[in-house]
């Protein structure tokens, strides 16, 4: 039987020490990602100073509730990020007419309107967004009542769309 | 090749809530890119998109640039009769588009 056959049997088992090495090199690697991900601001029950925003909200005053938007917490690209929207116990005809959609860094503000006829009963959107930077997006869904529900999210954005050389 | 895929479930019940998706076949250019010599490209963007279910208006969407290229949109709608979904939009070359598609409902 050759001996310098391999198999399974005489494969050296992973020792202590090349666990503790592996476990080490996970670590450090996760700790090497951190300093990207601290540079997100994590306060985000407060709107972010946008004049476009501010204009549509005209003074009005707004609640950190029901108001959905799932968007990735790092996107790759930029140019088309998957972006989701809806509110929360909105079921009955009419109870959303509008959301809006704005971004902190776009050269464009005010990113999206979506206005719902009276008719509509489900309010769920979902879309591809662009995304100059990493940034605060903000969600605004307007109810029947007037009552202004806003989710705020950030996104770190690794290759931003919008090169405009600037 | 159409400017637009939709696409609405085979058949839906009266009083029920379905999906719409719809694929546009648009390259959203922003205004920002130059082409090969260095001359800015003019901005073409999808400026509004209106959807409407057997005539009375469903969903209507300011869009801006901030829609990736060939925007790609899900919405809901309830079944109220069998007939068509239709959707219209307009771009900054003040083009206008026009695409529909056929639903059935049941009961």
């Amino acid at each position: 039987m050759n001996p310098y056959r391999f198999s399974p049997d005489n494969a050296a088992p992973a020792s202590p020490a090349r666990r503790a090495l592996l476990a080490g090199a996970a670590l450090l690697t996760a700790a090497q990602s951190l300093p990207a991900l601290a540079q997100l601001q994590t306060n985000l029950n407060e709107l972010p100073p946008l004049p476009a925003m501010e204009e549509f909200l005209a003074g009005r005053r707004v609640q950190f509730a029901r108001m959905q938007l799932e968007i990735p917490r790092v996107a790759d690209n930029g140019n088309s990020v998957p972006i989701k929207l809806g509110v929360l116990g909105a079921n009955a005809p009419g109870a959303v007419q509008s959301i809006h959609l704005f971004s902190e860094k776009n050269p464009v503000p005010r990113m999206a309107v979506f206005h719902f006829p009276p008719a509509a009963a489900r309010f769920d959107i979902e879309s591809r967004v662009r995304l100059a930077g990493t940034q605060r997006v903000v969600a605004i869904a307007t109810l029947a009542d007037g009552t202004l529900c806003v989710k705020v999210a950030e996104v770190l954005v690794a290759i931003a769309a919008c090169l405009d050389g600037s | 090749m159409a400017d637009a895929r939709i696409q609405v479930p085979p058949q839906v019940r009266r009083g029920e809530n379905f999906e719409v998706k719809i694929a546009i076949r648009h390259a959203m250019e922003t205004g920002y890119r130059v082409d090969e010599v260095g001359k800015p490209i003019k901005r073409n963007v999808i400026r509004e998109l209106v959807c409407k279910y057997n005539g009375a208006e469903a969903l209507r969407v300011d869009m801006s640039s901030g829609f990736a290229a060939n925007p790609l949109l899900q919405f809901w709608l309830v079944a109220v009769g069998s007939g068509e979904v239709a959707f219209e939009w307009v771009d900054d070359a003040g083009t206008r588009y026009a695409e529909r598609a056929a639903l059935t409902v049941a009961g």
